[in-house]
């Protein structure tokens, strides 16, 4: 596909082909990551976007940003979105309807006035006719030729982005850390908890579930020596689930003969 | 000459003062014999140098003392110096010497009083202040006694200040003391912006030199000065009231030294009169105006404190217009203003020592008949009366007759004007100072049989005693050979006599002693002869009625400033209110008001910021898009 | 062909974000959005890159990815600690500040 989109930017119609076939699309995926209700989806569509322009980018000679486009932003930013999402709840969909009154319409006049502004503007440029284009400037190669002014004439705003993300790193650690309230309990405070509770019944440990041998899953409730089930021997979870089954069947037969003779 | 010694007149007083003030109760029990102590030794120190004086010759008898370069600042420089000359050396005798006299005689008169020792600590301040202001060899160093003694005197008219009354009275003096005030500060401003200095020698020196506009400002300013501290008209109001303080305080400061000081202060600055003539006539009119309006108000009062502050209003008026008359007069005015500093100070510690007998009592219509009970204080305050009102040989007649003289030859109608104005005031002298003492001591007895009159204790007739022996025989050793009138002769410019110009002096003696016979003989007809009611008759002439608001001076004042200054307090309030607090205020409410407008565009919600910046974005576009058009 | 189309889909594609920006409410979207942008400006680059014939351009929509990169870290780490305080990721709801 690189390849292919170089051989595509070399040769003025293939990449004429080539843009109006992504660029509508492009628009197309924007404009459905701003409608979409599912922010799962807007993020999917936003990845199209982006692998786009990386397509963009190296049909303009920019062989190493559109990797890098390809790698940070679809590769670790949106995979962070995605992450974040799942995070807050994937399955969440927003109402479009809007809360604030009066901000939408603003908004949309104000953002197509912008746009309708942009393109006059660039109608109005000479722009792109007298391209010289970027052969002479990746005569070495590209990613030679801007390791070249990265780490020359660039190289105190790269030492500087370096902190700079170093200092984001922090932040997000700093942000993401939960602070504990109280201090976690010791061994010796949960085990005076245990004993100096409201009952010793649950001193030596809650009930082991499952019947004997018979059936021992995590889903029977223990059998106490009078016969009943214990409740306390199964997960609160698998209870809320209805996923517990009852342990009458799995009791040993004897024993319920002699209750019953007695 | 110099001399090492004067700082220390100045210093002892001052020394007791801060002593005395920061000692606090401890100092209770010998802070009275402290004061007087030091007042005395003010005193010694003054006749030693008096004495050091009197062996020099004429030319050498100025002395200074250079303290300390007070300000330098450019071409204005002032030197915190002393100088002692012939005048300064009457006054600095009559200031320790009544001064001295009459703290002995506070020791008794204030034995009862719970802040005695915070008395005398105010008297040796005032005794202090007033020798810096006759010592000081500049204008800016006189200013500085000037208000110390202002000072001294707000303090000491309010000391009983518990009585808001006599709060009021202290504010009041030293109210009209700062237009006085004003008007020396303006005096020495325009005195270095015209003649660049402000020491007494170099003023003198410039004088000559310097343009009569200016002088006549000088002057005039000086004038406004003196009338406020001196209490002449109009700046006279002050001194009825100030009565409010302990009796020495009016015996000492308001009517033997302090207000005498406009009279030093005019005296001083002879050369300054003498070349500028319209505001040495201004000094005689004022002088004239003051001391029949005085009169008149003491021919009124019932209360006998300020019927004597009247009449020192009255006779300060008649060494104004001494000193108004230029170099003939000015001798005659320091003569009256010391033998003035006896006899009235004699009769002012009379009238405490009648008070004393009398359990305060200051209503001359509740006394009558105290000759009995007071012999010694009757003959002392008799003394007194007769040297005011002008009996040879007494005192007064000396000084008052040659004023008299001095203005009647001061030539054409002003003259002759000034001098029935003053030939008028003698005979009202007569007439309200006879009221007094009939009232006081003659007829019969008006009082309470709650009242004890009795003889006061030595302390306090020794003192009136003495003073009685100056109102006796001060004014014949100052005219025997014209001592005093050479003595300063160096100090103050002297001019050809115009003695015997109009009327020789023996006219104007026999014309003074006839008016001031018929004042006596009216006031004993009036008083002597007739029942006095012990509340003074309301159904009187409209002049008397007058005569007692005190010539309508407070009326005068209310409604002319007092009122004019509340109308603009009041309107200045108004103005403050709606106009500047409402400028404030209204740029306040403007900056809420669009606050508030503007909030509501803060609607919390990230996504309506966002919608500003994408505004925000559009209208750069815009630019850009109209830029590039 | 007219390298100044890849402008005009740059120019829609940023548009469509920007709308985006301020019409979604979910955090997580409204994240995508801004990072549509900024791959529109990207684009925008690289085009211009290729338009003057040096790479500077390149170079800058690189430095622009790893600030976007940089973003969606603390942005996210943002919006999981929003969402674990307030069980909610809609950006409506964390409008405390006004009034």
């Amino acid at each position: 596909m690189i390849n292919l989109a170089i051989e595509v930017g070399k040769t003025t119609t293939p990449e004429a082909v080539m843009f109006w076939f992504l660029a509508p699309l492009a628009i197309v995926a924007a404009l459905g990551m701003l409608l979409s209700k599912k922010a799962v989806h807007s993020a999917i569509l936003l990845a199209w976007v982006m692998i786009t322009l990386a397509i963009f980018y190296i049909a303009q000679d920019a062989l190493f940003l559109g990797i890098v486009q390809v790698v940070v932003y679809t590769g670790a930013v949106m995979m962070l979105f995605l992450f974040i999402l799942m995070l807050v709840g994937v399955d969440s969909a927003d109402s479009l309807k809007e809360t604030i009154p009066g901000l939408r319409p603003i908004a949309i006049t104000a953002a197509v006035g912008f746009g309708g502004l942009m393109v006059s503007l660039l109608g109005r440029a000479t722009l792109g006719s007298d391209m010289v284009g970027l052969t002479d400037a990746n005569a070495a190669g590209n990613v030679p030729a801007l390791a070249q002014l990265l780490f020359s004439t660039y190289v105190w705003p790269f030492e500087v982005v370096s902190a700079l993300l170093i200092t984001a790193a922090l932040g997000a650690m700093v942000l993401a850390h939960n602070h504990r309230l109280v201090a976690r309990p010791t061994q010796r405070e949960l085990s005076i908890k245990r004993f100096r509770g409201e009952s010793l019944g649950s001193a030596a440990g809650l009930p082991n579930p499952g019947v004997y041998a018979l059936h021992n899953a995590v889903d029977v409730p223990a059998l106490l020596p009078d016969g009943t089930a214990s409740e306390a021997s199964v997960s609160a979870m698998l209870k809320a689930r209805g996923d517990v089954i009852d342990s009458k069947p799995f009791q040993l037969i004897e024993l319920a003969n002699e209750e019953g003779e007695k | 000459m110099t001399s090492n010694y004067l700082v220390y007149l100045i210093a002892l007083p001052l020394l007791g003062s801060a002593l005395l003030l920061f000692a606090g109760r401890k100092a209770d029990k010998w802070g009275h014999l402290l004061g007087t102590a030091m007042s005395g030794g003010a005193f010694v120190i003054g006749l030693y140098e008096f004495s050091q004086m009197l062996g020099r010759s004429t030319e050498q008898r100025a002395v200074t003392q250079k303290l300390f370069s007070w300000i330098s600042v450019g071409s204005f420089q002032v030197d915190a110096g002393l100088m002692l000359d012939q005048l300064s050396i009457c006054f600095v005798l009559l200031i320790t010497g009544v001064g001295t006299l009459i703290h002995i005689y506070s020791i008794a008169y204030m034995s009862h009083d719970l802040d005695r020792r915070r008395f005398f600590a105010y008297l040796n301040l005032f005794i202090a202040a007033m020798l810096l202001l006759v010592l000081g060899d500049s204008y800016l160093n006189l200013y500085v006694g000037w208000e110390g003694v202002g000072l001294a005197s707000y303090l000491l008219i309010g000391f009983w200040n518990q009585k808001p009354t006599y709060a009021t009275a202290a504010k009041k003096a030293f109210v009209a003391n700062r237009v006085g005030d004003m008007g020396l500060s303006l005096a020495i401003m325009i005195a270095f912006a015209t003649l660049g200095t402000v020491s007494f020698a170099g003023v003198k020196e410039q004088a000559s030199q310097a343009s009569t506009g200016a002088l006549t400002a000088i002057g005039i300013m000086l004038l406004v000065a003196a009338t406020g501290k001196s209490a002449q008209f109009p700046l006279q109001a002050w001194l009825g009231d100030a009565m409010a303080g302990p009796t020495p305080v009016s015996a000492l400061i308001h009517a033997a030294t302090m207000v005498t000081a406009g009279v030093y202060l005019i005296t001083r600055s002879n050369f300054i009169f003498d070349a500028a003539p319209t505001a040495q006539l201004c000094v005689a009119i004022i002088g004239a105006i003051t001391l029949l309006f005085g009169a008149i108000i003491g021919t009124a009062k019932d209360d006998i404190k300020k019927a004597l502050a009247a009449s020192t209003m009255s006779q300060i008026g008649y060494m104004v217009l001494g000193a108004g008359l230029g170099p003939a007069g000015y001798a005659f005015a320091i003569m009256h203003l010391l033998t003035h500093g006896f006899f009235k100070a004699g009769m002012f510690l009379g009238a405490g020592s009648v008070m004393h007998g009398m359990d305060d009592e200051v209503n001359m219509r509740r006394y009558g008949g105290l000759s009995k009970f007071m012999p010694i204080t009757f003959a002392t305050f008799g003394l007194g009366y007769l040297a005011i009102i002008g009996v040879p040989p007494f005192a007064g007649f000396y000084s008052k007759d040659k004023i008299i003289e001095v203005a009647f030859n001061a030539g054409g109608i002003k003259g002759i004007t000034l001098g029935c104005a003053a030939l008028l005031g003698a005979a009202i002298t007569a007439f309200y100072m006879t009221r007094v003492v009939i009232l006081t001591f003659a007829g019969s007895k008006r009082w309470d049989d709650k009242a004890h009159p009795h003889e006061s204790p030595v302390l306090m007739w020794l003192p009136m005693a003495l003073l009685a022996i100056g109102s006796v025989a001060s004014g014949f050793i100052f005219t025997r050979g014209n001592s005093l009138k050479n003595w300063l002769a160096p100090v103050v410019e002297q001019s050809p006599v115009h003695e015997g110009e109009l009327l020789k002096p023996e006219v104007v003696s026999v014309l003074a002693l006839v008016l001031v016979l018929l004042g006596v003989g009216l006031a004993v007809v009036k008083y002597l002869r007739k029942e006095i009611p012990l509340v003074a008759p309301t159904n009187v002439s409209i002049f008397t009625r007058i005569a007692r608001r005190d010539l309508l001076q407070d009326d005068f004042n209310e409604a002319v400033f007092m009122k004019t200054g509340q109308k603009l307090t009041k309107a200045l309030v108004v103005t403050d209110k709606s106009i500047i607090d409402g400028a404030v205020r209204g740029v306040a409410k403007l900056v809420q008001g669009s606050g508030s407008a503007l909030r509501t565009t803060q609607t919390g919600f990230v996504r309506s910021y966002a919608m500003w910046i994408l505004i925000g974005a559009i209208g750069l576009v815009a630019a850009i898009w109209v830029v590039t058009l | 062909m007219n390298a100044a189309n890849y402008l005009y889909v740059s120019a829609l594609l940023f548009t469509i974000g920007a709308i985006g920006v301020v019409v979604r409410r979910n955090a997580i979207v409204v994240f995508m959005c801004v990072e549509l942008m900024l791959n529109a400006a990207n684009l925008a680059f690289v085009t211009f890159a290729r338009i003057n014939g040096n790479l500077d351009g390149q170079v800058m929509a690189f430095f622009t990815m790893v600030v976007a990169a940089c973003e969606v870290v603390v942005g996210l780490a943002i919006i999981v600690t929003i969402y674990r305080s307030r069980r909610s990721a809609s950006v409506d709801d964390a409008s405390l500040l006004k009034r």
